[in-house]
């Protein structure tokens, strides 16, 4: 098969359809970046170690730049763009904000996508659940400790609202 | 853990200085709204690839660029011949050492490359996956030269990086202090050891990119430039004369920019090589380095050796400190490449008072990557080799590690404290004042260092594990550079926007500036301020963000041009009113009268105020702020280890920072800057290393090789911020906070693992801990104490 071979994908994206056509070797990351400009996912490093491509592919956390996006067709996907529902964050957005578990707000999208697909597996972690399944996801500010109780945080808020 | 929550600006307003509001950048990137460079596309935009060198150092001969040319989707190649009329050195920014400048880099490689990743050229193409497919069509004749990859290696000048300044020894100095020979000679007790700190770098997450677009017609900018950030205004100066433009013509833009820890933002060979490509094609260029390439071709930063020899009197007084420092500079002098070297031969005596000091600083050119600052540059390496050093003496004199130290601290009534000049292009540094005993004491207490350490002392080996504690105490500059600009503006609607030259690249600017404009103008509401920054057309002169300078100098100048305006709309309501300038005020956004009641209505709105102008000039401010001299921040890191000695691994059990910021604008932001370079620090200290072998192949080109801190290794960490010296260099009182968190990480660590390991006869003198290096330590080490 030829690299550059086009093959027609259909998705459903944060909650919408898409068709498009797309080259064999598009990676799923300059995909949803360059054709459905959903620019919210990041490259950090291209080679699947940094986490910032994260995306929920069904229920799971996956990097998008180690997938193509023929692999896509007839999935549905979640990018950080589709984690908010009508304009409202969801509980861990706002944990992030309140534990100040961002600086430049690079590896952001990864670490939330990470975080939202684990704590669906996992509604009750500990501390060091949490880690372990933030610990393939890369940040050069923020030492990652306001991560995790950002994390951890949302968890108790998602647990006590749900009584 | 350490928890540090920031709140939402609820009721209640003024002051915002000193309150840990939540960011308002958070917004944008937790809904991956951002705008970073990547993230853009301009109409028309084709892509550029920078082709680099494979070889540490060759002579670069034919180079054929037809069968690339001919490629589907290849737009235009140019290379060295090509860029020979415009092909001026780029300039140094900082640290003009002398004799370095002989090394300048070019955009291209002339004649020679020089390290692995050297430009040769760039391919400009519809899209980078078909850059990617042609570039190995371009043809390159190299005859490879011997590498040169140690500093060793390059004083002896067999083979030659830079065959017209005829050596590798870029520069060589002595600065000094005292007279250093007597002091030795008074000494009862000198210590010497050789050290080596690793060559890493700050590797943010966010490579470098940018788009420019060329337009020659335009009457105002025909050269664009998106993706600048740390100091736009000087970059365009030296893009404007390498390219022989006006700089009016240039306009550099700001985007988000994901973290740059020193390394990103300064000029490179791309900042001239992209501009120069749109103008040659005629359509925007989009260039984003990726990761392999970014880790050969970003600033290198930290390696070099030192040695260091103490001399105390028998009570363990500070008499002399002396050290040669070799530096490994990499392949060409960078803008800022001699900043590190030259700090740390400047803060090796540190926060303690040293009778003499003598330090002769060397710097060798290598065929590896050039070297440029990095968060802390030289501090993190100098605090390792004279703490460690400390360490080593306070055990050789029986004195605890905390009374050696607190002796000599430079006590509060001796400040402001001068160490003297010992850096060649710069006045003799002044510590404006703190309190550094006071900053140990706080430390020492906290952890219960001297608790800590007869306890593990008494534990002993358990299980294959022994513990160790380590102290590094610090100071660390801010506020540096020349002065910074703001303009502030009332809109139409009576909102509030304020210009700026710093930039941003993930501190929380927008929130912190915005902060101090609300308590300069009489609390106007932080959700009606809004920052610019990083943009050469919104601000006639500004100079950009390192060094500690974004709130001490870029904050203080709004501060001032806050106050200039709130005065300037107190005098003009006072004309429509008729009412005396001393009756009015500038209060939680309106005008009013002073003293008026909670409730009663404002005298004039902002917006009354502004639709009442007769002339824009009425509406806004301009100030500057220039720092008179530089800040001193003083703190000390603490660290407790557990190290495996059948594995070498080093688990951190405890780690604590105590730093004197001065005015603390958010809390919650200087406590994530401290954690954040803690961990930064502390990673680099165990993981980070950028490695090469001898023939100058960078071995660790991906994140697969480069390891970096990840979630579940440095858990414990905490920080306390004191505010017990505010600066009286500017309005603030603020010191800078972006250092503090890793200065002393090195020699915390160090000295952690040699007091675990110190009973088995090891004594680290270099860097990165590491398993294998630690296992190393171990094994050399022990047959050594067997034996005596």
């Amino acid at each position: 098969m030829n690299v550059s071979t086009r093959h027609e994908i259909t998705l459903t994206v944060n909650g919408k359809t898409e068709t498009r056509t797309v080259e064999s070797r598009t990676t799923a990351a300059d995909f949803l970046r360059d054709d459905l400009r959903l620019t919210g996912t990041h490259l950090g490093c291209e080679h699947g170690v940094c986490g910032a491509c994260t995306i929920i592919v069904g229920e799971a956390s996956m990097r998008s730049c180690l997938m193509f996006a023929v692999q896509l067709d007839g999935t549905t996907i979640t990018t950080v763009e589709g984690l908010a529902q009508n304009g409202k964050m969801t509980v861990l957005q706002e944990s992030f904000r309140e534990h100040h578990a961002l600086q430049c707000g690079f590896c952001t999208a990864g670490f939330l996508t990470t975080a939202t697909a684990f704590l669906k597996e996992t509604p009750d972690p500990t501390a060091d659940e949490v880690r372990e399944a933030l610990s393939g996801n890369i940040c050069r500010c923020t030492g990652y400790i306001p991560i995790v109780e950002a994390v951890l945080d949302a968890a108790r808020t998602i647990k006590a609202a749900k009584g | 853990m350490s928890s540090h929550k920031s709140h939402d600006i609820g009721a209640g307003t003024a002051p915002l200085i000193g309150r840990s509001l939540q960011r308002v950048e958070d917004a944008r990137f937790v809904t991956g709204t951002g705008t970073f460079i990547d993230d853009m596309k301009v109409e028309n935009m084709v892509h550029a690839l920078v082709v680099r060198s494979p070889h540490a150092h060759a002579r670069i001969g034919a180079i054929d660029t037809t069968e690339l040319l001919a490629h589907p989707g290849i737009i235009d190649v140019f290379t060295t011949a090509d860029i020979a009329e415009y092909a001026a050195e780029i300039p140094l920014r900082l640290a003009p050492l002398v004799g370095y400048e002989r090394y300048l880099q070019r955009p291209f490689a002339v004649d020679k490359v020089l390290y692995v990743g050297d430009p040769v050229a760039v391919i400009v193409a519809d899209s980078r996956y078909i850059a990617e497919d042609a570039q190995d069509l371009l043809m390159i004749d190299y005859e490879i030269l011997p590498a040169v990859t140690d500093v060793h290696a390059s004083a002896k000048n067999e083979s030659i990086l830079n065959e017209k300044a005829g050596t590798n020894v870029a520069f060589s100095y002595r600065v000094s202090e005292g007279d250093i020979e007597a002091a030795f000679a008074a000494a009862d007790y000198t210590r010497k050891e050789s050290f080596y700190c690793h060559r890493h770098s700050g590797v943010p997450l966010e490579t470098r990119g940018m788009i420019a677009s060329y337009d020659a017609t335009a009457t105002d900018h025909k050269l664009k430039v998106w993706g600048a950030t740390k100091v736009p205004w000087f970059n365009r100066r030296a893009l404007a004369k390498m390219l022989r433009m006006e700089e009016a013509d240039i306009r550099f833009v700001e985007t988000d920019v994901g973290g740059a820890f020193g390394i990103r933002g300064e000029f490179y060979p791309e900042d001239f090589l992209i501009p120069f490509a749109t103008m040659r094609v005629k359509r925007p260029v989009k260039w984003i380095e990726d990761r392999r390439e970014h880790l050969m071709a970003a600033n290198h930063s930290r390696e070099m050796e030192c040695d260091l020899e103490i001399a105390l009197s028998k009570d363990g007084d500070f008499l002399g400190l002396r050290g040669v420092f070799r530096a490994d500079m990499g392949a060409y002098a960078r803008t800022n490449g001699g900043v590190p070297p030259a700090k740390a031969a400047q803060f090796a005596p540190g926060p303690y008072r040293v009778g003499a000091v003598q330090m002769d600083v060397a710097g060798l050119m290598t065929n590896k990557t050039p070297i440029g600052t990095y968060r802390g540059p030289g501090r993190y390496e100098v605090n390792f080799f004279r703490e460690r050093l400390l360490d080593l003496a306070a055990a050789d004199l029986g004195i605890s590690p905390v009374a050696l130290r607190m002796k000599n601290l430079i006590p509060a009534d001796m400040m402001p404290y001068t160490t003297g000049k010992l850096c060649p292009y710069e006045e003799p540094v002044q510590y404006d004042q703190g309190d550094y005993p006071g900053t140990l004491a706080k430390i020492a207490e906290a952890f219960d260092f001297d608790r800590m350490k007869a306890k593990v002392e008494a534990c002993g080996q358990k299980n294959g594990k022994r513990q160790g504690v380590g102290l590094a105490v610090f100071v660390e500059s801010g506020g540096a550079g020349p002065s910074e600009t703001a303009r502030i503006e009332v809109t139409p609607t009576g909102k509030i926007e304020v210009f700026t030259g710093v930039t941003a690249q993930g501190q929380g600017h927008e929130t912190v500036l915005a902060q101090i404009c609300s308590d300069g103008m009489g609390g106007v509401p932080f959700g009606d301020i809004s920052i610019f920054h990083g943009d050469t057309d919104k601000l006639e002169w500004g100079f950009g963000t390192y060094h500690g300078r974004g709130v001490t100098v870029g904050g203080s100048a709004i501060l001032l041009t806050a106050r200039k305006l709130a005065a300037q709309l107190v005098a003009m309501a006072a004309r429509r009113t008729n009412l005396g300038i001393e009756e009015l005020e500038l209060k939680d956004g309106a005008i009013r009268k002073k003293g008026a009641a909670p409730g009663e209505p404002p005298v004039m709105t902002l917006e009354a105020l502004a639709a009442s102008a007769d002339d824009p000039a009425e509406l806004k401010a301009v100030e500057k702020f220039a720092p008179a001299n530089r800040t001193y921040t003083s703190g000390a890191h603490a660290a407790h280890v557990e190290v495996d000695v059948e594995t070498g691994k080093v688990e951190v059990l405890r780690y604590l920072i105590v730093e004197d910021v001065g005015r603390c604008i958010n809390p919650a932001l200087v406590h994530g800057q401290a954690i954040g370079g803690a961990v930064q620090g502390i990673g680099a200290t165990f993981l980070d290393e950028l490695v090469y072998d001898a023939e100058g192949q960078l071995l660790t080109g991906s994140f697969a090789d480069y390891l970096m801190a990840t979630s579940n290794e440095f858990p414990e960490i905490e920080a306390i911020t004191l505010e017990t010296s505010l600066s009286t260099l500017n309005p603030l009182g603020a010191k800078g906070a972006g250092e503090g968190g890793i200065v002393g990480a090195g020699g915390a660590l160090a000295n952690a693992v040699s007091h675990a390991l110190g009973p088995l006869g090891v004594n680290v003198t270099s860097l990165p801990l590491n398993p294998n290096n630690v296992l190393r330590m171990i094994r050399q080490a022990t047959p050594r104490q067997a034996a005596e």
